[in-house]
């Protein structure tokens, strides 16, 4: 039994690329969709969050931020890359100052893709997320003495 | 032990286990009003008890170790001062242990190093300064009337509080919009604007020490929605009647009422206090009206 289903709250982070995927990430929060019915909460504050939301590609300019976001948001967490930019570079991998998908800098638990991709889509992703997200509760309270450690990048 | 202190102990025993499950349903119901409002289906009624649970499972992240005790600290002062309302005690006590346990809140959220957790913990001070003159005012207005600070003494005195305190009690629901972190006079958290200050005072709270704060509003709703029975005392329908519409306009006001600065909640709810709370103390002082001799 674990409440963190019941109750992902989310952080979004518009790594770079067009910027379409992220506005369908909001458009999944309005009353249209409502993502609240889930449980699930659009906050600003990496240290609230459960499920971290990608779009875009990420660049040698924002890798850090990308990085840092991660890192100081509390364990279990989920990471959803949302559009194709983000699952693998998309049309911008070959750019010079490209690093190319997210998983090249954090590790991706689910792939969302699309161009743009739908926000039903994107909350069926979210909805996949949070089995991930049970288990690695599991896996947590299984090691506990290290739990500090799991899912760290650096 | 006479009988009044065994009942004044089952009392705060009642408010200590009932008052989270209480609280939890109010902000529950409160999600739920808030979403009709905007036209959404809304999170079920059990959704506050879910994140709470949701937050205990979570890794607690903490800048400094004195944060922990600081939100502890709020958690057992506001704890203690709905235990002393419910059990009969001296209102004003009850505002000094209020009004500590919310400094140990500002003191936690400074004890970080993050600056937006600064802001929201400097708009908590100035909300604390802004709605205390409403709070003191209204426990001195039911002393003017009943002659007692003693809840137990108010609520048995039988005498319609109201009736004798009614800009008191217009002043204490506007100060009320600030404590229930309503929207016109929600800065410190900016619950409803998330990332405008990311999280304000609760910023660098993470897990279990979130959920704590968050049980801690859950007794704060319990003891504010409290002191709104003691205006009705004297009919205790009336009183939960007047408790649901006071909420429900809580809410209203919250969906149909865009946020201001920090300037205007210290000048509105000084000017509130100042006309509506001091008016109605002079004018009773002024009558010498005290039923009780």
């Amino acid at each position: 039994m674990t409440y963190l289903t019941k109750s992902p709250w989310i952080i979004h982070y518009d790594a770079s690329s067009c910027n379409g995927c992220d506005i369908e990430v909001l458009a999944a929060l309005t009353p249209l969709y409502d993502v609240e019915r889930f449980g699930i909460i659009n906050t600003g504050n990496p240290k609230h969050a459960d499920v971290f939301l990608v779009t875009g590609s990420v660049n040698e300019q924002n890798k850090q931020v990308l990085k840092n976001i991660y890192n100081q948001m509390p364990n279990p967490k989920v990471v959803v890359a949302i559009g194709i930019c983000a699952t693998s570079g998309g049309v911008f991998r070959e750019c010079y100052n490209v690093v190319g998908g997210i998983d090249k800098i954090i590790p991706v638990d689910v792939y969302v893709p699309g161009c743009a991709a739908r926000p039903e889509s994107i909350i069926d992703g979210v909805v996949k997320g949070l089995g991930i997200l049970a288990a690695k509760r599991e896996a947590m309270l299984k090691e506990k003495p290290s739990a500090q450690q799991v899912g760290e990048c650096r | 032990m006479t009988d009044v202190q065994t009942i004044s102990i089952i009392n705060a025993v009642i408010y200590l286990l009932l008052a989270p499950v209480v609280g939890g349903l109010i902000a529950g119901i409160d999600r739920k009003v808030t979403a009709r409002m905007q036209g959404r289906i809304g999170p079920p009624i059990l959704q506050p008890f879910y994140d709470v649970g949701k937050l205990f499972e979570k890794e607690n992240i903490v800048v400094t170790t004195t944060q922990n005790f600081y939100v502890l600290s709020y958690l057992v002062f506001m704890v203690a001062a709905g235990m002393l309302f419910f059990s009969g005690g001296d209102m004003l006590l009850v505002i000094f242990a209020f009004t500590l346990s919310h400094i140990f809140l500002v003191l936690g959220a400074y004890a970080a190093y993050s600056p937006y957790s600064h802001i929201g913990a400097e708009r908590e001070l100035i909300q604390i300064i802004a709605y205390e003159p409403m709070i003191i005012f209204t426990a001195v207005g039911m002393y003017m009337v009943t002659q007692s600070f003693f809840v137990s003494s108010i609520l048995t005195s039988g005498i319609p509080i109201i009736l004798y305190l009614p800009g008191v009690f217009i002043g204490y629901l506007i100060v009320l919009t600030i404590k229930l972190r309503k929207s016109p006079f929600d800065l410190s958290t900016s619950h409803h604007a998330h990332q405008e200050i990311v999280k304000g005072v609760t910023t660098e709270f993470a897990g279990p020490n979130l959920a704590k704060i968050e049980i801690a509003h859950w007794y704060e709703y319990v003891f504010l929605l409290g002191v709104v029975f003691l205006f009705f005392g004297f009919n205790p329908i009336l009183a939960v009647v007047a408790i649901i519409v006071a909420y429900f306009l809580e809410i209203l006001i919250d969906n149909v009422i865009a946020r201001v600065k920090w300037q205007m909640v210290l000048r509105s709810a000084w000017l509130i206090a100042g006309t509506l709370g001091l008016v109605n103390l002079g004018v009773l002082y002024y009558l010498k009206v005290v039923v009780v001799p």
